[in-house]
């Protein structure tokens, strides 16, 4: 009978139907940082057990690790007491730490894929909600809390109720100026911040197929804002190429084996969904987060929309978002002033995410009222983009060049904004206060939109840049 | 082995939340995560919204103490952190009555025995007049029923999925000590996937 990848994945890591209904599921790849872990370590040496899978379970730093000087000890006693913990849990345990002294550390939904940790048909899981990124390759990743991080070192499984499954379905080729980012807040603008809820999301269609395995990261990186639980995209020849040679993918004498596994995980033809939902990628266009969740977002040619245009159930989150960042109803998003501009985290970190900024802002200069940064997803893509010259161009344009890290993503390191700033940034949440000021303001868009904007010191179409 | 203990019926005053999409920034302000236990993290429990209204009903004397929280739609969304309900069950929330919540948030809840009941809106806003009503009132969560009674003003119906609600009510909703039991049936499903000796022959 045919199958989605979804139910394939999920019957391969069956370990055995639980009397509360849920399964339990063993989980192929545990990756941790230092936020999320240091308790989980507690509560299982407190019950006086071990990591049962080491070798299955990898660890970074990046929430709290400065992107300025990363000279030891920390300036942040509190980072460096939970870097510590991390190293030490790490050491006790026999598992792999991706420190800064290794050269390979970042953001850990960026290092899982660039290491070839990150593979097709596997489950993944990690104490952090944007672990669907992983998806991007086939696999079943997902977010998880503390005291699954202590389940999964003891037993390398989740207990899990199997959600629905919907695919979203794009066809069509993307405008110029229109990226992944802007597809993926175009679903979460449609479907709403909720309307993923029960559901895994299997992203399918030739928008998808055409897209670049760092494209299809950024999709899958968002599933969860529009309340997924998961979301994938099938493994294809893309797919392969990309692992063919990773450090921790196969090696020569047994990829081809391990390739044909992998593409035989995607879902059959005639697998069967609980719900669908299509989007044509041609009426994508740039896209702006006015409000104060990723679903609250125009296209950048488009004004905010009116409250009474709003469903009645989004009316009073409608007029907080207003209130809060101190906008109009049908005022245009183009032209907002904007003070801060931010190009990094695990949504659009990557090489192409630079690489594309750095086109845009090569001879020119940064608005002077704009503070601007670019921060790379991890130290391999500070060297790469080093190595192609793309920290001069972002130098010599009026940006900062900072170390690997999650930086302003959540500011939970010395990376902040100050009182009512605006950011134009390229993460994935704009939540009050979520970029370090509790009445800080986060414009969420495209990498090359935030560059756009950090010339233009406003928002602005990007498209008129080129 | 296990930490877990039968959730059957939670008693306590309520402190209603108002509005929708809560999201677990707001509940735990990500600087407070910034620490290697849960301890004291009851104390910053909704910090920035508490710092900017004077009115929330964090910072209302008359809500000290109280132990069932009534909030709204979509309640826990955005990071997985389980520093939120840490945080909310060191203030001393022990159950949650609303209109949705995000699915981590609930999954982190149920793992450490804290009951989410979902809430229709209808019945929500008769149960939120029923709490003004009688301030002070110890209300009686009943996990079995999926109901919330209000002395002197009735009883009102909620839900709570099939499965969390068997494993609160016997005492199994630490999943821990479950998933030991099966360590042979682990070992199979990790020696019969080709991923965990690296697709050798
Ligand atoms: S970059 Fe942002 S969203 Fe990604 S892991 Fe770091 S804090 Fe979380």
């Amino acid at each position: 009978m045919a199958a989605s990848l979804f139910d394939k994945v999920w019957e391969a890591h069956t370990v055995r139907e639980l009397p509360s209904g849920q399964t339990q599921l063993f989980i192929g790849l545990h990756l941790i940082h230092e936020v999320t872990s240091p308790q989980a370590f507690q509560m299982l040496e407190e019950r006086g057990l071990k990591v049962r899978f080491p070798d299955r379970t990898f660890a970074t730093l990046d929430h709290i690790v400065p992107t300025g000087s990363q000279v030891r000890p920390f300036a942040d006693a509190l980072a460096e007491e939970m870097t510590q913990h991390l190293h030490a849990n790490c050491q006790k345990h026999g598992i792999r730490f991706f420190d800064l002294a290794s050269g390979l550390q970042g953001i850990v939904h960026v290092i899982g894929p660039e290491q070839g940790l990150t593979q097709p048909g596997m489950t993944i899981a990690c104490g952090d909600s944007h672990t669907s990124t992983h998806g991007a390759f086939g696999a079943i990743a997902f977010g998880i809390g503390t005291t699954q991080v202590r389940d999964v070192l003891a037993t390398q499984c989740l207990a899990m109720a199997k959600p629905r499954l919907r695919q979203v379905r794009v066809d069509g080729d993307l405008a110029a100026g229109v990226y992944a980012k802007d597809v993926i807040l175009a679903i979460i603008q449609r479907l709403g911040v909720k309307g993923g809820v029960g559901y895994a999301y299997e992203y399918a269609g030739t928008t998808f197929d055409r897209m670049s395995i760092e494209e299809r990261l950024t999709v899958c990186n968002m599933s969860i804002e529009g309340g997924a639980r998961c979301g994938y995209v099938n493994p294809d020849q893309k797919t392969v190429d990309y692992l063919r040679g990773r450090p921790h993918a196969p090696g020569d004498a047994d990829f081809d084996r391990a390739a044909k596994w992998w593409l035989g995980m995607a879902s059959d033809q005639g697998a069967t969904y609980d719900d669908l939902f299509r989007m044509d990628a041609g009426a994508v266009e740039p896209m702006v987060t006015w409000g104060i969740n990723p679903g609250q977002s125009v296209g950048v040619s488009q004004k905010i929309p009116r409250t009474a245009e709003v469903e009645d159930d989004s009316r009073a989150g409608h007029l907080e978002a207003l209130e809060f960042m101190d906008f109009k109803e049908g005022q245009p998003i183009s032209g907002v002033p904007i003070d801060v501009a931010f190009i990094g985290s695990c949504t659009n970190g990557r090489m192409s995410d630079l690489e594309i900024a750095a086109d845009l802002v090569r001879g020119r200069k940064v608005h002077p009222r704009v503070k601007a940064m670019v921060v790379p997803g991890s130290m391999l893509v500070a060297i790469e983009a080093q190595k192609r010259g793309l920290d001069k161009v972002f130098q010599e344009a009026g940006f900062e060049w900072r170390a690997a890290g999650c930086s302003m993503c959540l500011a939970m390191n010395p990376d902040k904004l100050q009182g009512r700033e605006i950011c134009a940034s390229s993460s994935n949440r704009n939540f009050k206060g979520r970029q370090g000021s509790p009445t800080g303001r986060t414009l969420l868009m495209s990498p090359a939109m935030v560059a756009a904007a950090a010339i233009a010191g406003e928002v602005t179409d990007v498209r008129e840049m080129f | 082995m296990s930490n877990s203990s039968k959730v059957q019926k939670i008693q306590g005053r309520a402190v209603v939340l108002r509005g929708n999409d809560i999201d677990t920034d707001r509940i735990i302000p990500a600087r407070f995560l910034r620490c290697v236990t849960f301890d004291g993290l009851g104390d910053h429990a909704f910090e920035d919204d508490r710092l900017q209204d004077p009115n929330h009903a964090f910072n209302q004397g008359a809500n000290a103490g109280a132990s069932v929280l009534v909030v709204d739609d979509n309640f826990g969304c955005g990071s997985s952190r389980e520093h939120a309900p840490q945080a909310l069950n060191r203030w001393g929330i022990r159950a949650l009555v609303g209109g949705s919540f995000a699915e981590i948030f609930f999954g982190n809840c149920v793992a450490l025995g804290i009951p989410c009941l979902k809430m229709g809106a209808e019945e929500r806003t008769r149960l939120m007049a029923a709490i003004k009503a009688n301030p002070g009132a110890e209300l009686e969560i009943d996990i079995a029923s999926a109901s919330v009674t209000v002395p002197g003003a009735g009883s009102f119906q909620g839900e709570i999925p099939a499965g969390p609600q068997r494993q609160l009510l016997d005492g199994t909703w630490d999943a821990l000590a479950v998933l030991l039991e099966s360590a042979s049936q682990i070992d199979a499903v990790a020696s019969a996937l080709p991923y965990t000796h690296r697709f050798q022959a």
